[in-house]
């Protein structure tokens, strides 16, 4: 049987990674929650009208909620939030998965959608951190 | 008597719905997509191939599931679901009309068969699901099949295995082939993939290599694709490449040595390498 130690600890070893692992869901509960909120057009609107009033709903921690108005998306990962959860925060502002997902690489979104048409990002050098391949 | 006639494995990227949605399938970026499906589309819409049911297994995308439920299995047993409001509006697309008769006899036969489901009646659809239905479909007034909607988590870690998922579609093959209410050709669809990562910094990743050798093994060597562990799906094919251990439910319902009869690759659709095949089973 497969030890739930040695699972998790892989997943560290994967450079610019944050696996959402159950951890992760336990800590990102209710920022996940409030994300999925704005699936809905009465919510989106009063969120849009009053973000931070919004939050105060909300039993998420002042880093989640600071990372939220300032749109970390890195940082809201590491802090419990899922890719498919956030979607809904950069969806209710208008923008595509290609343009939100940019922000997390440090690249601007022409460099990001170079990339992509040119192949996409190479795995070489980004498999392992410890193996650095 | 049911029978599997045909398995298609295809990715189900949303831009894909977008792009069909809005008319831009003659768009440049989209062309090169599209095309890869037109064989699919002409070869399913003859007689002797349109199936009668697609078991059609997808992921949910936070769209009918939150973090309250996390179901590994799940199956759609109602008679009718709804395209998903994923936060600008349904997708234009008819709801999906299930074939609850041979839903609930899948369920039955797989709880029998000790893979324990969560069956689910009320459940919105979203892209996952009708994504590959208008790749394969067009855009009719109505889906040409009865679809029953089948949801793995591959969201939140652990997914299931890739073994695990290939013993339930071999559980799925004896559930089809002991329904004998009505002659039925049933296909089974694995949806999602390829090689994507959403999220962190290594995002953008693709690997074409890797992608193809999994498309190879769908006809060659099973016995590799239901070994390879979680972390190699991570490593090599970014976060969300996991999604591919739902093509091995439609592996194990195939069993080995299918035939292959299309195939289509193509990079980026938005962040994803975009894979589809049709496969036929040797038996």
């Amino acid at each position: 049987m497969t030890s739930v130690h040695d699972y998790l600890e892989e997943f560290d070893d994967i450079p610019g990674t944050r696996v959402y692992t159950t951890k992760r869901a336990r800590q990102g509960y209710w920022l996940n929650q409030f994300a999925m909120s704005l699936m809905v057009e009465e919510n989106r609107t009063r969120w849009k009208a009053d973000e931070k009033k919004y939050l105060e709903d909300w039993p998420m921690s002042a880093e989640q909620k600071q990372a939220v108005l300032d749109r970390d998306y890195n940082r809201l990962l590491d802090l419990g939030g899922n890719i498919y959860f956030l979607a809904k925060i950069f969806s209710t502002d208008g923008l595509s998965f290609v343009h939100a997902v940019s922000t997390m690489t440090g690249m601007s979104v022409t460099e990001y959608q170079d990339m992509m048409m040119n192949g996409g990002r190479s795995p070489v050098g980004v498999r392992s951190i410890k193996e650095g391949n | 008597m049911a029978r599997l006639t045909a398995a298609i494995g295809s990715s189900h990227v949303p831009l894909l719905g977008v792009g069909i949605d809005q008319g831009k399938m003659d768009d440049p970026y989209f062309k090169p997509i599209y095309d890869g499906y037109n064989w699919t589309k002409e070869w399913i819409s003859s007689p002797e191939n349109k199936p009668d049911v697609v078991f059609l297994v997808y992921n949910d995308h936070a769209s009918a599931f939150d973090m309250n439920l996390i179901p590994t299995f799940a199956i759609g047993c109602a008679d009718e679901f709804a395209p998903a409001d994923e936060g600008w509006g349904p997708r234009p697309v008819p709801n999906v009309q299930n074939d609850a008769d041979l839903a609930w006899h899948i369920a039955q036969s797989l709880i029998l068969d000790e893979f324990d489901m969560t069956i689910i009646n009320k459940m919105d659809v979203d892209h996952g699901l009708t994504v590959p239905l208008s790749l394969m479909f067009g855009q009719p007034d109505k889906w040409p099949c009865k679809i029953i909607p089948f949801a793995v988590n591959v969201v939140t870690y652990p997914p299931p295995s890739g073994n695990r998922c290939y013993q339930l579609g071999k559980a799925l093959r004896r559930a089809i082939n002991s329904y004998e209410e009505k002659d039925l050709k049933v296909q089974v669809w694995g949806t999602g993939g390829m090689s994507h990562q959403l999220q962190g910094p290594r995002a953008g990743l693709i690997n074409a290599e890797w992608d193809q050798q999994f498309m190879d093994d769908l006809t060659r060597d099973h016995d590799r694709l239901i070994s390879i562990p979680h972390i190699e799906y991570l490593r090599e094919t970014g976060s969300e490449g996991i999604e591919m251990v739902m093509w091995l439910i439609m592996a194990g319902a195939l069993g080995k040595n299918p035939r292959e009869l299309h195939r289509h690759y193509h990079v980026p659709a938005s962040n994803t390498a975009v894979g589809h095949i049709v496969l036929e089973p040797a038996n």
